[in-house]
């Protein structure tokens, strides 16, 4: 990897870094034989490159693609807060989202679009920034209920975000507290639109932006025990 | 020249067989959906999904052995599709079918397994290990009884090809296997249940088990490589039980129908039945599939 790549990772090997949990520092063990293992936690978790803007191709090739895209949305099977509830009858037979190209995938590898299904606990963002960091691009971002807006009725809550997309980039709203399977699959249908006319760029505006994410992101999270960049 | 025309109508074949089977597999999809009263995906979602999946931005690799599993399996779907004859009595569509090509058939079956578990092992996920460990295991038992009944049809036929097999079976349904050898059609029909991993035995790869099995860790290329070996697989399977047990094809028309319907078989018996856990299919595979394959043999004897 050259060198200018490497000059935002956060060294670990510092040992005064607030971010890092204690657990996670480096340190160096001695087993029950008497032999030294020197233990760098974060190293197990991750590959040491910050994300690229990756360009579009040309014009006609990947309008295709949009379209094959916005035909074809994989949803991440994560759920927060009380929307998750909303996903379980999106896919069953009432509202049935598979009519419109949407469907569910079990690993954040294979999907392209996460729903962000409410508050979301300091705890969770942890989490939900990392699923999203390994989802390949393109990806989209679809936010259910006010929670994720405004901080909805969590707003003075000592423990959620309020506003989403000061930590990802996000794509598509859904109002409501709670909106609506209805709801969600009329934002489902303005993710396509976004998506066909080319400007669902969220994983290249967050890798724009990864600085100012990460900074977000650092300031709500205290115990950083998860590597500053992972894949 | 003679090569060049073979390989271009080799070709040819690959690509009807894997839009068929694409087509096959989105079927069934819809089947399911109307057995959940849904009305299900729309008929060009494969097609659609695979475009997306090659046309994703970023991948990220996890070591060679990763790289080629995808290709092992690949190779093991393309090696099946060439050895085997699809059209009966065209010179046209027989590929590259030789003497002894149901062992080499045999042989590839297990071959892109093999090359997955490698590559899925490198991928490092714990889940790709726990479902490849399962997938083995239930592959392992599968192949039992699916051998017992290819080794009667070869002392039936005393012959193992497929051609030969095929032209024996030939002059009205009363000479198919299903009507000359039953008990191996069953032992066969049953191991290609667990072959086509439908439910009951699509705890390998189900998405509500461990997420999801083996290709856990593979996205975009990866992943469209893997779809597009499931399409061709599943149509060459089913080619394969046509041609063994239900007197091939003489037009491409015959082919589809007979494989289409092999096919809904193992999708019929799966909207009826239960997913097994991996221990119950296991021992279900080693009881009544095992005896109709060991009396198949003694039969015939």
């Amino acid at each position: 990897m050259s060198e200018d790549k490497n000059k935002n990772i956060q060294d670990i090997n510092t040992p005064d870094d607030k971010f890092i949990h204690p657990e996670n520092k480096p340190r160096t063990v001695i087993s029950p034989e008497g032999e030294e293992i020197h233990i760098e936690p974060l190293r197990d978790y991750f590959l040491e490159k910050r994300p690229e803007v990756i360009q579009p191709k040309s014009d006609a090739v990947e309008k295709f693609l949009n379209w094959a895209r916005a035909e074809s949305i994989w949803v991440l099977g994560f759920g927060t807060g009380c929307g998750s509830i909303e996903i379980p009858p999106l896919m069953t037979p009432r509202f049935d989202a598979f009519r419109y190209g949407v469907q569910m995938r079990p690993t954040p590898r294979q999907s392209s679009a996460i729903i962000i299904s409410g508050y979301l606990a300091i705890k969770t963002l942890k989490r939900v920034i990392r699923v999203y960091e390994q989802m390949p691009s393109p990806k989209y971002v679809l936010a259910l209920g006010s929670c994720t807006i405004n901080g909805g009725m969590y707003w003075d809550s000592y423990n959620t975000i309020n506003r989403l997309d000061h930590y990802i980039p996000v794509d598509v709203y859904v109002a409501g507290c709670m909106p609506r399977p209805e709801a969600l699959l009329a934002g489902f249908v303005q993710l396509k639109k976004k998506i066909k006319e080319g400007r669902a760029e969220g994983a290249n505006e967050y890798a724009e932006k990864f600085d100012w994410y990460k900074g977000n992101q650092k300031k709500i999270i205290n115990d950083w025990n998860m590597p500053d960049y992972n894949w | 020249m003679d090569i060049i025309n073979k390989l271009l109508f080799v070709l040819l074949g690959l690509f009807i067989i894997l839009n068929f089977g694409l087509f096959m597999g989105v079927s069934m999809r819809k089947i399911v959906a109307r057995v959940a009263r849904r009305n299900g995906v729309p008929f060009y979602q494969p097609w659609l999904d695979l475009i997306k999946l090659y046309g994703t931005r970023d991948q990220i690799s996890h070591g060679i052995m990763f790289y080629l599993g995808p290709v092992f399996r690949l190779s093991g779907g393309v090696g099946i599709f060439l050895f085997m004859p699809l059209i009966f009595g065209s010179q046209y569509f027989n590929n590259f079918s030789f003497a002894g090509d149901l062992v080499l058939i045999l042989y590839f079956q297990f071959f892109g397994m093999l090359g997955m578990a490698l590559g899925a092992g490198e991928g490092g996920h714990p889940y790709s290990a726990i479902g490849i460990s399962r997938g083995l295991s239930q592959f392992t038992t599968i192949e039992v009884p699916m051998t017992l009944a290819v080794i009667s049809l070869g002392i039936q036929y005393n012959t193992l090809s497929i051609s030969e097999i095929v032209a024996a079976q030939q002059g009205g349904f009363q000479n198919w296997t299903v009507f000359t050898n039953p008990f191996a059609t069953a032992a066969a029909m049953l191991s290609l249940l667990g072959a086509f991993g439908h439910s009951p035995f699509n705890l390998v790869k189900a998405p509500n088990e461990i997420p999801i099995g083996p290709p856990t860790e593979y996205h975009s290329t990866f992943l469209g490589v893997l779809q597009t070996n499931a399409a061709i697989l599943h149509v060459i399977e089913a080619v394969l039980f046509m041609n063994l047990f239900f007197g091939g094809a003489v037009n491409w028309f015959e082919l589809m129908l007979k494989s289409f319907l092999i096919y809904f078989w193992s999708v019929f018996v799966g909207v009826v039945f239960p997913r097994y856990r991996i221990e119950q299919s296991v021992q279900w595979f080693l009881k009544v599939p095992l005896l109709l394959g060991v009396i198949a043999i003694i039969i015939y004897m």
